[in-house]
């Protein structure tokens, strides 16, 4: 068994809060986990979960209360073990009076390479990110989309191993996103270990290998996305619509009005006296097909046993 | 070692900072050692006209009067050791302090005192008339001031006139001390006398609270009593002559005379001497020296 | 010799000189025209005197301000505008990151004093006097004066690392009045009953920046000599104090938690 990529044991994170500092509030809550050489990983959660406190933990900006990780058996306290990662924080900021072309190649310089292969690189991931004719624009002048396309480029320009990406797809348009997914889905073929966080659920399931989700500091699942749905069809969902508005038949009325048109879930043994029912009263179907629990069904549940059982803590508090 | 990193304190650069601290000391103890003479030289140049300093002072002006009036004193201290009597920045320190604090009366008193002070001073009696007139026009009511320019006019100017006029107005100030009156009237009718000297030094010392100032005071004091005792000394011899047909070879033959009941000694102990000449001195081990002492009015010398 | 201060040194020279901080070039420039003009009307014999006085105290106020107005910035601004967050990602340790912000600045405060002395110089030479030998202290004068930035610098520096920029201009001015009056703390000490104070302000005087030491402006003027010892005592001094506050806020930067 090879050294996973990322090893992270029993990270903790402590905020002091309140006027005085005293209270603390605890934001990452022994996370323990692993990710696999070559894994794309993604770690959900929703806003305030600690995604962006447990990126900031291995990226070395904030110190961890307790635990240890590990990036390619190095500590995160080793300074040397930055030369194998790259990141790209939420919402990147950037020195706004450089171009885009010279914040890479002031970025590239914390490497060894020759000027001719600097430039070359910088170039390179410039045109891979889409910004080859902004390149001699001030960052001050960029959109946000434009941020997120040169911080992309900063994290992966001098070939990292292991790379951060702390909501990667925010800012950008679906064109944008599209060729986000592209870059992922390439670095994974070239064999790099990819870290995002993300609470957009699609693009994790599309292309994670593995997701972590985080509710309120704690881990509350690891697995491939697949796992996380139950392989069994939990019903059949029917589209109609009914002819010149006629009203809805009495006995179809659990079904939810979405425009002019309704859906209906049933249980697989009542689809076809439903059909029927439709038959009858002329009803146009559009389409029928089956219902699993996805990805966003299991995480809105564990969130929202999570946030009640935080409500229920803060009530008891106060 | 990790023990110690785990208590987050970083010990490592605690111990860099406390040494660096005592190397930086050591440097400067260095610097001033041996920028002694160029710190002075400095000083010396940097002082422009008083006028100039005001206008930079930003309104801080009795703050830098302060700051100036504390650098004449260290300057004059820095100043009293061997080989080292140049006192020329003493006047303009103190003017450039009195300038911005007209009413720093301290700094025209020590100006009054080491202004004049011929050796261990800047032996400039008109600068020190000159500061202290200034002084006296600035606060018209301070009796000391007016003390101080009396003693200047009757110590080192002998002028007798001017002394007595400037006691008796002083002697007219708010809170002014009978002595002031009596001393205008001794002054006026007797001129110099080691008595009237006596008064006007005792007075100096009683003033103040300066203790440079007392020091000096105390000297001349001695001085003076070394005058008196001689003089009376002198007196004795000559009436030992009229007895005797000669003078006396030792004091301690007058002793044994019966003309006085012991051997006097000096302030600081040391007895005094005769001379063949019948004339009395100090023992020349005694530190009291006697500088050119006013003329009793029709004394020869 | 680790390369990652000097990465960081150049860039934040970029950063000021994109700022328009030299500018203030401009204003020097024009003063010095200035006095150097009135100064020519006047010609009482102390033309040398005037402009040397007054050039020398300009590049120092100059300086001293840029010192401190920019320096309070140089890690309160990269933290608050998380411009640090991409960069400490990189193999870059937190003190060659300090160092390189510090040397960045420093190099920027070089420059313009260079481009001052310029204007110095070419005042001087206006002014009509032919240049004699003792005009080469004129060059220590400065240099001590590039000192004293070296050192302000450094405690800005120091201060940015955990404080807002108005408090730590504050404290950093503070810190360099203080030192400036440095011997007449220690006299005022010397007068009181007390032998608490009197201890308390001489430990005081060896633990402040002396800037004073480094003042030699008046003594320039008039064309006097500096001693060859206080040249490279002051520098030894220089150099100790600016490590210690180096060391100092490199402690401080090194555990510190990013926003």
């Amino acid at each position: 068994m090879s050294t996973p990529a990322i090893e992270i044991v029993g990270l903790t994170k402590d905020y002091p809060v309140g006027f005085w500092r005293k209270r603390m509030r605890r934001s990452l809550d022994n996370l323990t986990l692993q990710v696999e050489d070559g894994e794309v990983f993604g770690f959900l959660g929703p806003n305030g979960a600690g995604k962006t406190t447990t990126l900031k933990l291995l990226t070395g900006l904030i110190f961890p209360t307790a635990g240890t990780a590990r990036v390619r058996g190095r500590s995160i306290d080793d300074f040397r073990m930055h030369r194998d990662i790259g990141y790209l924080p939420e919402q990147p900021y950037f020195y706004d009076y450089l171009t885009a072309r010279e914040l890479l190649d002031y970025y590239a310089r914390f490497s060894n390479y020759s000027a001719v292969e600097r430039r070359e690189r910088v170039d390179r991931f410039l045109g891979l990110v889409g910004l080859a004719s902004a390149a001699n624009v001030q960052l001050r002048k960029f959109s946000k989309g434009m941020l997120q396309r040169a911080g992309i480029a900063q994290a992966i320009l001098h070939d990292p191993p292991v790379v951060f990406l702390d909501e990667p797809m925010s800012g950008l348009d679906p064109i944008g996103r599209r060729e986000v997914r592209d870059i992922i889905l390439d670095l994974k073929r070239q064999g790099r270990t990819v870290f995002f966080s993300t609470h957009i659920l699609s693009d994790a399931e599309m292309l994670c290998d593995r997701v972590a989700v985080l509710a309120g500091g704690k881990l509350q699942g690891v697995g491939a996305p697949g796992d996380f749905v139950s392989p069994e069809v939990s019903g059949m969902e029917i589209l109609f619509e009914m002819r010149d508005g006629r009203p809805l038949p009495s006995v179809l009325t659990r079904a939810v009005s979405i425009g002019t048109r309704y859906r209906l879930e049933v249980p697989d043994a009542e689809l076809y006296c439903t059909v029927d029912r439709l038959r009858e009263c002329e009803a146009r179907i559009l389409s029928i097909a089956p219902v699993r629990p996805t990805l966003e069904d299991y995480f809105i549940r564990v969130v929202g046993q999570e946030r009640t059982a935080v409500h229920a803590l803060e009530g008891m508090a106060r | 070692m990790s023990r110690l990193r785990a208590t987050g304190v970083p010990w490592a650069a605690l111990a860099a900072i406390v040494m660096l601290f005592g190397l930086i000391a050591a440097m400067q103890a260095r610097i001033d050692a041996d920028a002694r003479g160029f710190a002075v030289q400095k000083e010396e140049l940097l002082l422009s006209s008083p006028t100039a300093i005001q206008k930079l002072s930003l309104g801080y002006d009795s703050l830098l009067a302060d700051i100036y009036w504390t650098r004449a004193v260290q300057y004059y201290g820095s100043r009293l050791g061997p080989g080292k009597h140049n006192f020329d920045l003493l006047y303009p320190l103190l003017d450039v302090a009195t300038t911005l604090d007209p009413k720093l009366i301290v700094a025209y008193r020590f100006g009054a005192i080491f202004l004049s002070e011929q050796v261990l001073g800047a032996n400039r009696t008109d600068l020190a008339i000159k500061l202290v007139k200034r002084g006296i026009e600035a606060n018209p009511d301070n009796w000391r001031l007016s003390g101080d320019l009396g003693f200047l006019y009757y110590w080192r100017m002998k002028d007798y006139s001017d002394s007595a006029a400037v006691y008796l107005d002083g002697s007219k100030k708010p809170g002014a001390p009978p002595w002031m009156k009596l001393m205008a009237a001794r002054v006026a009718a007797m001129g110099g006398s080691i008595d009237t000297s006596r008064m006007i030094w005792s007075q100096v010392y009683e003033s103040t609270q300066d203790p440079r100032i007392r020091k000096m005071a105390l000297k001349e004091l001695e001085e003076l009593k070394a005058q008196d005792d001689e003089q009376h000394l002198d007196e004795l011899a000559a009436d030992y002559r009229k007895r005797f047909g000669r003078f006396p070879v030792s004091i301690e033959e007058m002793r044994k005379a019966g003309f006085l009941p012991q051997v006097p000694v000096d302030a600081e102990g040391y007895p005094y001497r005769l001379g063949a000449d019948g004339k009395s001195r100090l023992d020349p081990r005694s530190p009291i020296v006697i500088e050119a002492p006013p003329k009793p009015p029709g004394a020869s010398n | 010799m680790s390369a990652m201060p000097g990465i960081v040194a150049i860039n934040t020279f970029r950063e000021a000189v994109r700022d328009r901080v030299l500018y203030n070039l401009v204003l020097f420039a024009l003063m010095m025209i200035g006095a150097a003009i009135l100064v020519g009307q006047i010609s009482l014999g102390i033309e040398r005197l005037v402009i040397i006085n007054l050039g020398l105290s300009a590049i120092s106020i100059f300086g001293l301000l840029m010192a401190v107005f920019i320096g309070v910035g140089l890690v309160y601004k990269e933290m608050e505008k998380r411009t640090l967050y991409t960069l400490l990602a990189k193999p870059i340790r937190r003190s060659e990151f300090l160092v390189g912000k510090y040397g960045g600045l420093l190099l920027t405060l070089v420059v313009n004093t260079a481009f001052m002395t310029l204007g110095l110089v070419a005042a001087l030479y206006y002014v009509g006097r032919p240049f004699v030998s003792a005009d080469a202290w004129i060059f220590v004068a400065i240099y001590f004066i590039v000192l004293e930035f070296a050192l302000v610098t450094a405690i800005a520096l120091f201060f940015s690392c955990f404080s807002s920029p108005m408090l730590s201009a504050l404290f950093t001015l503070g810190i360099y009045v203080t030192g400036v009056f440095g011997t007449d703390i220690r006299d005022f000490g010397e007068f009181t009953k007390s032998p608490v104070l009197k201890v308390a302000t001489r430990s005081l005087y060896y633990v402040i920046p002396n800037f004073h030491n480094f003042n030699v402006i008046g003594a320039v003027a008039h064309g006097e000599a500096i001693p060859v010892s206080l040249i490279w005592q002051n520098s030894l001094y220089a150099i100790l104090y600016v490590t210690l506050v180096l060391v100092a806020a490199s402690a401080v930067f090194s555990r510190r938690n990013m926003k």
